[in-house]
């Protein structure tokens, strides 16, 4: 083994670029199930990102433009979910996982045309000053913009739905919407912007993929990042920035676990590749050790059809 | 009342009218099934067995109908997909994954009129063919182009599942790198899957990282190929399909799988009823292992000695795996101009002398 072959701040710095597409898949899924909906839909709203956000930088040239398309692409495709769940009732989790099979099969036939296609390069953005700091210029400063909007996403929300109206609104709805109708909020309503949001998120992620991680369009090439994605946020116990911490600890275990393999590690590297998914299993079960739902952090109506009876 | 007696007539009717010409159809038709392990569009692995598929329905015309499944999970799953276009009337079907050989055994038992060809394995029965492409004499062509072209004498592999098939292929490479550059060391990443673009970008950025400025891969996508685009002075090589579209890039050659010509060969040995169940593992010399073109970037005398051994290998006159060579352990393995038959290729579970590392089990 030599260890001494790995480049430390390499792997921190590609670190975040491989937690990004889960990161923003993560947060989009915080806000959507903060307001009780369980979407289990992300890996086809990412999957019809990725495909979409591509066609879109490619026919116009411009990532920027990409990325928007993703999201709005994301959204749109989410909206099939809202409407199937929020008026016409139907089970979330089977809705969720026909969203996912539907999402893979739109984005491979909307994909026809772009196999073997390279998309417009995302410029790296080496932020004046601030990328000159010895070690955590690099590390931190020299990305593209996606990451620090990811970023900037996470800490939007967190903020949302801790100082806001807006969130309290939201997370009212997801504790109790029986209560929040009955107080005149508009669960519906509130609901569909959530996973609207969530959509979108999903479809930044997506997008990230094919723009910046990989570059290019395959079928199915999200390969369960929306899974992960959905595992992140119950790792996180619903916290915007645990969610944060979530997918730098499993992008980097990713990373991690290709650079020891690079440089010669004798222990088998299946043990690490399946450790984001261990790990996840020993947080749940520490946090739900005798102390239920309610210490996990969970919105009390996760996953509940609201009807309005009344 | 009357109307619907009327109808019922019709369709009575029309049901005897059609029927004939039904199963008419159905006997002419010789129905050719395929199952991918990935989809079409992934541009190499898959995307070439449906190119075959292709050239079997441009051969046939109307004779044939072809049917295909793509993403069908490596277990039981497959088990599934294959039984389904059993019973769906298929005469003859390829299963295109190592994975799928214990699920091909099973089904083909259940049907023995029913003909299966099975990608890659070892096991046959009576209806029950397998067929593979000697890859490694590609890898043999790569793996002296990477030798003569690496700067930096370390050269990344990125390994997909831990199977003889894709071992053979890291020694071949090695042992032509080494032949004509001594220094050369190779550093060989695992990632337990044929197709997974995200794993396998990170996997060349983490090598590349490391210092590897030529990549080589046996893995389905061309997402290596991407990453080495971006880093600017690394090569690599389009793996299963031409990559072509890297040519401007990092793609200095490829290894590309031609399958056509098998599968139009066994189609029409079961419209002709003279399919057996056979074993056949071709390599350059019969054309089922393509070498793409080699690109300007290779140097004119590399290039020429890089095809002198693609003849070589071609003609018969020269086999990759020829003494003197030695296990990793130290162990002699071929004595001087001694060459490994063909059981101890298939079932290679070794490195050999100078590789670093395990082979994970």
């Amino acid at each position: 083994m030599d260890l001494s072959s790995i480049n430390w701040l390499l792997l921190l710095a590609s670190l975040m670029v491989a937690a990004t597409p889960i990161l923003l898949a993560g947060i989009g899924e915080l806000v959507v199930e903060k307001a009780g909906v369980l979407n289990l839909g992300v890996e086809g709203m990412m999957i019809t990102g990725a495909i979409a956000g591509f066609a879109a930088a490619v026919e116009t040239g411009s990532p920027a433009l990409g990325f928007l398309g993703a999201a709005a692409a994301g959204a749109l495709l989410s909206m099939l979910f809202a409407v199937l769940t929020q008026f016409a009732l139907a089970n979330q989790v089977a809705s969720g996982l026909a969203l996912t099979l539907f999402g893979l099969g739109l984005s491979s036939l909307m994909g026809q045309g772009y196999v073997g296609l390279k998309p417009p390069s995302t410029p790296k953005l080496d932020i004046p000053l601030l990328s000159e700091i010895p070690v955590l210029g690099p590390v931190l400063f020299s990305h593209d913009l996606m990451v620090y909007v990811a970023i900037a996403i996470v800490a939007g929300t967190w903020a949302v739905l801790k100082y806001t109206r807006t969130g309290l609104t939201l997370r009212a709805v997801g504790e109790n919407h029986e209560a929040a109708h009955a107080l005149g909020y508009k669960v519906i309503a509130i609901r569909c912007a959530a996973i609207a949001f969530g959509g979108a998120c999903a479809g930044l992620g997506g997008a990230y993929l094919s723009l910046v991680r990989v570059p290019q369009w395959t079928e199915g090439m999200t390969s369960g990042a929306g899974w992960i994605a959905l595992a992140l946020v119950v790792f996180a116990s619903w916290k915007p920035w645990r969610v944060l911490i979530g997918a730098y600890l499993f992008g980097g275990i990713t990373v991690l676990q290709l650079n020891l393999q690079a440089a010669g590690l004798k222990v088998p590297v299946e043990y690490l590749s399946m450790s984001p998914y261990i790990i996840t299993i020993v947080v749940l079960v520490v946090m739900s050790s005798g102390r239920g739902r309610g210490a996990l952090g969970a919105p009390a109506s996760l996953g509940r059809t609201f009807h309005a009876t009344g | 009342m009357k109307k619907r007696t009327l109808l019922k007539g019709a369709v009575a009717a029309l049901a005897l009218a059609a029927s004939p010409a039904l199963a008419e159809s159905h006997s002419e038709k010789t129905k050719v099934g395929f199952v991918y392990v990935g989809p079409v569009g992934d541009g190499g692995w898959t995307y070439e067995h449906d190119q075959g598929r292709k050239a079997v329905e441009a051969e046939f015309g109307d004779a044939v109908e072809t049917v295909y499944v793509e993403n069908v999970p490596e277990g039981p799953d497959a088990e599934r997909v294959i039984t389904q276009m059993a019973l769906d009337g298929a005469d003859l079907i390829f299963t295109t994954s190592f994975g799928y050989m214990d699920p091909t055994i099973n089904v083909a038992a259940k049907f023995p009129d029913v003909k299966f060809e099975h990608a890659t394995g070892y096991k046959t029965a009576p209806n029950v063919s397998v067929y593979s492409a000697r890859f490694y004499e590609g890898r043999a062509v790569q793996g002296t182009i990477a030798g003569r072209m690496t700067e930096s004498n370390v050269i990344g592999y990125i390994g997909s599942v831990p199977i003889p098939e894709v071992v053979r292929g890291i020694n071949s490479a090695f042992i032509h790198a080494r032949k004509v550059n001594p220094d050369v060391q190779f550093k060989i990443v695992w990632v337990y899957e044929w197709f997974n673009p995200a794993k396998e970008a990170d996997a060349a950025k983490v090598l590349i990282e490391q210092g590897a400025d030529v990549i080589l891969q046996h893995t389905d996508s061309t997402a290596p190929l991407a990453a080495a685009a971006e880093a600017g002075n690394v090569i690599g090589f389009g793996q299963a399909s031409d990559m072509a579209e890297y040519a401007d890039g990092p793609r200095v050659s490829s290894i590309i799988d031609n399958w056509a010509p098998y599968y139009i060969a066994r189609t029409k040995a079961v419209m002709d009823g003279t399919w057996e169940s056979t074993n056949t593992w071709d390599g350059i010399g019969p054309g089922m292992v393509g070498i793409g073109e080699i690109t300007d970037k290779v140097p004119a005398e590399v290039k020429a000695e890089a095809l002198a051994l693609k003849d070589a290998i071609a003609s018969g006159e020269y086999q990759p795996f020829t003494g003197p060579l030695k296990k990793q352990d130290g162990s002699d393995w071929l004595a001087e101009g001694e060459t490994a038959d063909d059981g101890t290729l298939a079932g290679m579970n070794f490195y050999v002398e100078g590789l670093e590392g395990e082979i994970p089990q």
